[in-house]
């Protein structure tokens, strides 16, 4: 099973390498969201420090769910879905394999981009450490909870704008908590209640996501 | 605790040395009873592996097996049986449910009734086990463009075959398809026909008693198709099944046939109207 699960994740992010531009294409369109807000609210320092945590977590939001839609859907194409379905693995462990290929692909080079839009934005050094706890935490629930989504959306038309309807009521939670970390330790205050929040978001979602993404999976192979 | 002033315990023990005046068993009386539990064992495991002699011809078996895709009955009332070595032909017209009937068989598709068993043991049972013992070749190629064949096939086979050496086993399915050339060009420089082999090479690369084959020469040329009745026949020679459908005359020896055209339930007219509509 342990097997399995490490075949599937090496095949997935090779994928993503060969084809390469997806995760690029998606760390670009994180950054670019985020220098359009100086564009758009004025270049004053003040509202764009105010602002910073919300619009680096939803620009994280949609730059995640804009790679969901593929998560499933090129193996849906080919046929690999089936023969992954039929692999004497439970379908759950394929899928968080999946989702952990996705999380390593999408997730954390938006991590890693992240204290660069900190800077650009003019965020207060002191969230820095706690912006990337919280996003540590926060987006493999992004990519656990978006598998659910994404496994619904297969075989649908027009699945991007449906996925979204899906998912992003699912993230506020993530956002609220992502947010609120990142405040309370700009303003000096105690963080351990919003990280906690998050940890525990994610540690439910870890074993409950994968159960449904693969029941959603299968309910679209009949 | 003072030495001899051990209260007296309510199960025997096992004591060191042969004390007539403490509860419990000599040495000899435990080499005894221990003798009788391996004498036990060994009479009950060699039963099983009786039974198992005697069960040599593991079957594969559908009862009264229906279908609905589509809110239309495709099948009903179906039965099949086979046993190691045999081969089974689906033959019916389009859209009578080969595919499906073979998707059913797989597990893809839950049937509307009846079950599938496996040495008379139902597969839902464990599906898992079921999914372990069974190939299946669908209409897709499953081949990703940015993998070389071999990276393709080595994939599958590692899921399905566990601890074995992939690459070997990945050569010798090449080389049973005569297409060991194509290793390492990636799939998206494959024509119809060395998709269709490189799907087929994944099936022989790992090894599994159960081929569920759907349309597998579509788009082979005539020396492939000769290849992959070679396999089959190797295949059913091991004790392997196959259960394929085809248009194409597939040379067995001796397979049985199995006609869909016989449970399909014709549309009454007003179905029909419901679905041109």
């Amino acid at each position: 099973m342990m097997r399995a699960f490490f075949l599937t994740i090496r095949r997935d992010l090779r994928l993503a390498l060969r084809q390469g531009a997806d995760s690029i294409m998606v760390v670009m369109f994180f950054v670019l969201t985020a220098v359009l807000f100086p564009f758009g609210v004025g270049p004053e320092l003040n509202i764009l420090a105010r602002i910073a945590a919300g619009v680096i977590w939803v620009g994280a939001l949609l730059a995640s769910m804009l790679s969901l839609e593929r998560l499933f859907q090129a193996d849906y194409e080919d046929g690999s879905l089936e023969l992954l379905a039929l692999t004497p693995t439970p379908l759950g462990v394929i899928v968080l394999a999946k989702v952990c290929a996705h999380w390593l692909t999408t997730g954390l080079p938006l991590i890693i981009a992240s204290p660069l839009l900190a800077v650009l934005l003019n965020m207060s050094s002191d969230g820095f450490g706690v912006m990337l706890i919280a996003l540590l935490l926060g987006t493999p629930s992004l990519s656990l909870i978006g598998s659910i989504g994404a496994a619904l959306i297969l075989g649908a038309r027009r699945g991007g704008v449906l996925l979204s309807l899906l998912v992003l009521p699912l993230y506020v939670p993530v956002l609220i908590f992502g947010v609120g970390a990142v405040d309370a330790a700009i303003g000096g205050f105690e963080v351990k209640a919003q990280l906690f929040i998050l940890g525990g978001i994610f540690l439910a979602t870890l074993p409950l996501a994968p159960i449904g993404a693969a029941a959603a999976l299968r309910q679209a192979l009949e | 605790m003072e030495p001899g002033r051990s209260p007296p315990l309510p199960y025997p023990l096992i004591t060191t040395d042969a004390d007539p005046q403490r509860p419990g068993f000599s040495p000899n009386q435990a080499a005894t009873y221990f003798g009788c539990f391996r004498v036990a064992f060994i009479c009950y495991t060699s039963t099983q592996d009786f039974l198992r002699v005697l069960n040599f011809m593991t079957t594969f078996s559908g009862h009264d097996l229906s279908c609905i895709r589509g809110e239309r009955l495709v099948f009903q009332g179906l039965n099949f049986a086979i046993e190691a070595g045999d081969a089974l032909v689906l033959v019916g017209p389009n859209g009578s449910g080969k595919s499906s009937l073979l998707r059913v068989m797989a597990g893809l598709l839950k049937p509307a009734t009846g079950q599938l068993a496996w040495n008379g043991e139902p597969v839902n049972d464990d599906p898992e086990e079921h999914r372990g013992r069974l190939h299946y070749v669908g209409h897709h190629d499953a081949i990703k463009p940015v993998l070389t064949v071999s990276e393709n096939i080595a994939f599958w086979a590692g899921l399905h075959a566990g601890e074995n050496d992939a690459e070997v086993a990945v050569e010798k399915a090449l080389d049973i398809l005569s297409i060991p050339h194509l290793a390492e060009i990636p799939g998206r420089f494959l024509s119809a026909g060395q998709k269709r082999r490189a799907n087929l090479a994944r099936i022989f690369a790992a090894p599994a008693p159960v081929w569920l084959l759907d349309e597998p020469t579509t788009a082979l040329d005539k020396a492939s198709i000769a290849k992959l009745e070679e396999a089959l026949a190797e295949h059913r020679a091991g004790g392997g099944m196959v259960i394929l459908s085809t248009h194409m005359d597939v040379a067995l020896e001796n397979p049985k046939t199995l006609d869909l055209a016989e449970f399909t339930v014709p549309l009454t007219p007003l179905e029909a109207g419901d679905m041109m509509l």
